[in-house]
């Protein structure tokens, strides 16, 4: 086992420059990415943004060797997440700019900056003065010149096998939770009559779904848009003009 | 001049650090969401870094772990936006200030 440890530097011999360049190429993707996940107005933008991050991280990844979660990272984060949010954005027709400037509660931006800042300052601080090493390594197995797949399904279904098993209950668990949440009403129905007639008829809710869409989406927009800023107030006197626009 | 750890953690902090500035800042649900992503992604690769450092694998089997859940947390997350956006049509986070919908 500790003879591992000079073979895995010699798997690791290509010239330091590739290193470099290459960390430095991703990096600029990553920070670019995220810069962009924050400050694009469009939620249409800030999702591609973000893919770029994922893929600059997954390129960091394969610098360090960790070649399956590049691949997963690209294919479980670009390939379905991203997917599941635009497929969210577009569904709920949000991909309209957004108003940046608005600013209802007051000196709050000032103060997330500033404690952003000092979070991670410290975070850095910490990094260069103190070790973060416990001594407690190889828990898992030791990373040697063996093929990443292989290591990592052998740590998998060996030691970590109870957390991979209850990962398979976490996502049935998330699938009923969004099946769940993501059912309508039946339609022609006042949403506190929803409630109650939800509980009654749970088998026609997701049939009528399809139907529900091309009649109650309308009736409903045009309830919030009349509704919304006589009862709500001062606070949601944007979504009034942009229900209109999508229903005029 | 080589790349250690220390830059990678460098960087795992300053993709944490945007992702938590997003998340106070926006107002979109959804880029909040996606600023959430951004944090989880910081702690992955800080995660990658630590396994290589310590030539142990149990870092990378941590990420993986941390994909599924940020695979179900999306999902589910994304299912409460839309039942929130059907009562309301905003996905705005000022604009949720009751517990009832």
């Amino acid at each position: 086992m500790t003879g591992a440890v000079p073979l895995l530097l010699a798997v690791t011999t290509h010239p330091s420059w590739v290193d470099v360049s290459v960390f430095s190429v991703a990096a600029a993707l990553v920070l670019a990415g995220a810069v962009g996940v924050v400050v694009a107005r469009n939620p249409v933008h800030s999702a591609l943004m973000l893919i770029m991050t994922l893929f600059g991280v997954a390129v960091l990844f394969v610098l360090q060797r960790a070649s399956f979660l590049a691949a997963v990272q690209v294919i479980v984060y670009a390939g379905a997440i991203v997917v599941l949010f635009l497929f969210v954005i577009m569904f709920l027709g949000v991909d309209r700019e957004e108003d940046v400037a608005r600013d209802p509660l007051r000196g709050q931006r000032p103060l997330a900056v500033g404690l952003v800042l000092l979070g991670a300052t410290g975070l850095l601080l910490l990094g260069q003065v103190s070790h973060w090493v416990t001594g407690a390594s190889h828990v898992a197995g030791v990373d040697t010149g063996k093929p990443n797949v292989e290591l990592l399904g052998t740590s998998l279904y060996t030691t970590y096998l109870f957390p991979f098993e209850a990962t398979a209950a976490l996502l049935i668990i998330a699938v009923v939770g969004a099946v769940v949440l993501a059912r309508r009403p039946p339609s022609g129905a006042d949403p506190e009559a929803a409630d109650g007639a939800e509980e009654g008829a749970p088998a026609t809710g997701a049939a009528d779904g399809a139907t529900g869409a091309a009649t109650g989406a309308p009736d409903r927009a045009d309830g919030s848009a009349t509704a919304g800023p006589a009862t709500a107030g001062p606070a949601t006197g944007s979504t009034g003009p942009l229900a209109g626009e999508r229903h005029p | 001049m080589t790349i250690t750890a220390g830059w990678y953690l460098g960087l795992s902090t300053v993709l944490f650090a945007i992702g938590a500035l997003g998340v106070l800042v926006r107002r979109n649900v959804l880029i909040m969401f996606m600023c959430v992503e951004l944090m989880l992604n910081a702690a992955n690769l800080a995660f990658v870094t630590f396994a290589r450092e310590l030539h142990d694998i149990g870092g990378q089997v941590l990420v993986f772990f941390v994909l599924v859940v940020a695979a179900a947390e999306v999902v589910v997350g994304l299912g409460i936006v839309v039942a929130i956006f059907r009562r309301r049509a905003s996905a705005n986070a000022d604009d949720l200030h009751l517990m009832k919908g």
